[in-house]
């Protein structure tokens, strides 16, 4: 073996990196990264490298790790795992000390974690799968603003999931007319309306005036119905003095929720988690951009990582997947990232792509928002597959209907309704969905006229982005 | 107007068995069942007037229900409504909570806007029973 202390390059291996025997403590941050080495190298040196370059390493031996207790502050892979029908992929297994990463902060352990090493040379892709949080140090995170419980006393709405609507189109309403389609959207029984992630400060429409005409129409919609109504205002800006001044008018106007995207970046993210705890304001993100990383499965970042880091920086809603709809999501992948998301403890389960058990102590859980390409007719699909505590949101599902946004507000409404009901009267709601649907539109004109408009529209594509256990496809 | 607060306000009026049903759901889930009635339906009154304590120990679909009808006959014009309790460490809130009574003739809400400046308009969401003494707002005309 090499001396480890001889100047030059010496596997990363033999550095340390690799340590099969290793025990990982109570209190390590643990990753799962889903390694392909390039051809001949091997996995122990391609996981050790990974390690290295995460934590300490760089590519040649320096002689400033002896003034460290380097021992402690390197990461060391301690399992390697061959990704079964995959012959050149492996899970590598790895430990981080808890005091290489700064307390309360996404920015810091990302930077560790996702920084160099996806670039490295020696890999031919990398992907992050999983991490196991130690509860030490999520108790250094704030955690959400508000949570799913207080979400729900503050809109006084209990035992259904959520409902919602995207405005559509996304891009060149003017504000006023804007303001007609969350009116309609909310009277007809939605509880929530959303700026889509694009919806900023453009020319066509600036925030300030969007801002004043949907709180117009979420303050009627409330008066004619009685129900508590929110509009997720977009507050997304090019930069944090912006966003905090569009934030501050969301507050005098009495709104129960604001809105940005995941592009902000995770610091912003974590600012805005602060100001809509101190101001009592839900704090709603769009998980706009993670696709560029999170869909392919060879390399990138899993979304079961990012829902797990949100869930720390502090956000009380965020977008996790339909199953049924029309975008991106394998069933039992969608299944871990809900758990994840709302469960004061999730125990692993290859199955749903879960890598550890994850301790949240009580921190509060962030409410799911399933949204893209679902309606009505899928009612009992989306509870069976997404449970309560979600917001389901239907756009085209809503604004779409042929006798008008508030018919299709009720559709859904109704469907929804009648759907908790059965379920809670024991009856197989799951297979019996279409009869449960066509009785309650027996009784509803909107529900029946969007069943004969959506009822037949699936979208029945494989997914990319599969646990590696069992391949589900979406049934739809 | 029809208040749609609750579960299950977009639906035909529940019958009783319909809401046995629900309360017997409630207490396969270890939820107590607890009844509440208003005459002020505004969107943020979180205190109903409470029929009694929790039923915490009444495990009986049909002793429920009884409670329902008792307050149904003594408060026929008011906002009635069953809520089961989720007490389970981590949760401790409402599980579900659906209206088992209304007035004959619900009103509904005056929507008050004071212009303010900059274009901001200040709303008020405002009962119309409201402007009646509590206990006489939804009382049908002498």
């Amino acid at each position: 073996m090499t001396q480890r202390w001889t100047a030059g390059v010496i596997p990363y291996a033999e550095m340390g990196y690799w340590q099969p025997d290793y025990e990982p403590k109570p209190t390590d941050v643990l990753a799962a990264f889903r390694i392909t080495p390039q051809p001949g190298v091997p996995p122990e040196e391609a996981g050790a490298a990974v390690a290295g370059e995460s934590s300490t390493a760089t590519w040649t031996v320096v002689w400033t790790d002896r003034l460290t207790a380097y021992d402690h502050y390197q990461a060391k892979c301690y399992r390697l795992d061959p990704v079964p029908g995959t012959p050149d992929q492996y899970i590598a297994y790895i430990a981080y000390a808890v005091d290489l990463f700064e307390e309360g902060s996404i920015a810091n352990l990302t930077s560790s974690i996702i920084g160099n090493v996806f670039g490295f040379k020696a890999l031919k892709a990398l992907r992050l799968e999983d991490m196991r949080i130690p509860l030490h140090y999520v108790m250094t995170f704030q955690g959400p603003a508000h949570g799913i419980v207080t979400e729900r006393e503050t809109l006084n709405k209990f035992g259904r999931p959520l409902l919602g609507a995207t405005v559509k189109p996304k891009l060149g309403l003017s504000a006023r007319n804007y303001g007609r389609v969350v009116f309609e959207a909310l009277r007809g029984g939605l509880d929530f309306t959303k700026d889509d992630e694009n919806i900023n400060s453009q020319p066509f429409m600036r925030w300030r005036d969007r801002f004043l005409y949907c709180s117009e129409g979420v303050n009627r919609a409330q008066a004619e119905t009685g129900e508590i109504k929110g509009h997720y205002m977009n507050v997304t800006a090019a930069t944090m003095e912006d966003m905090y001044e569009r934030a501050e008018f969301v507050k005098e106007l009495g709104s129960v929720i604001v809105m940005i995207d995941l592009t902000v970046g995770y610091t912003a993210i974590q600012s805005m988690a602060k100001w809509a705890r101190r101001n009592g304001v839900l704090l709603h993100l769009h998980r706009a951009g993670h696709g560029t990383y999170t869909r392919q499965k060879s390399h990138g970042v899993s979304f079961r990582v990012i829902a797990k880091w949100m869930r720390l920086a502090g956000v009380d809603h965020i977008h996790a997947g339909t199953v049924v709809g029309k975008l991106e999501g394998d069933p039992n992948a969608v299944a871990g990232f809900y758990d994840t998301l709302r469960l004061d403890h999730s125990a692993a389960d290859p199955v749903k792509g879960l890598y550890f058990d994850q301790d949240w102590g009580s921190m509060p859980g962030v409410m799911p928002v399933a949204s893209g390409g679902i309606h009505a007719g899928q009612m009992h699909q989306l509870l069976h597959y997404l449970g309560e505590d979600v917001v389901l949101q239907f756009g085209g599902g809503t604004i779409g209907h042929p006798m008008g946004i508030s018919a299709g507000a009720a559709a859904n409404r109704v469907a929804l309704e009648a759907m908790v009901k059965a379920r809670n009267e024991g009856r197989d709601f799951f297979r019996e969905g279409e009869d449960i649907l066509k009785d309650a539109a027996k009784r509803s004109r909107e529900l029946e006229v969007a069943l004969s408009t959506w009822g037949d529209i699936t979208f029945t594509y494989d997914s990319t982005d599969t646990p590696d256990v069992t391949p589900t496809p979406v049934s739809a | 107007m029809r208040i749609t607060q609750g579960t299950f306000s977009y639906l035909p009026e529940l019958t009783d068995e319909e809401i046995a049903q629900q309360i017997q759901y409630a207490l396969d889930n270890g939820w107590p069942l607890s009844v509440e009635f208003t005459d002020d339906p505004h969107p943020r009154n979180n205190y109903w007037d409470m029929w009694g304590l929790p039923m915490f120990d009444l495990l009986d679909a049909a002793g429920v229900l009884h409670e329902v009808n008792e307050c149904r006959r003594a408060y026929p014009e008011h906002y009635i409504r069953i809520n089961a309790y989720d007490a389970r460490f981590g949760r401790q809130t409402t599980a579900l909570s659906f209206i088992v009574n209304r007035p004959a003739e619900e009103p509904g809400f005056r929507l008050d806007r004071h212009e303010a400046a900059d274009r901001q308009v200040r709303y008020t969401t405002h009962a119309y029973a409201a402007d009646r003494p509590a206990g006489m707002r939804y009382a049908p005309p002498a």
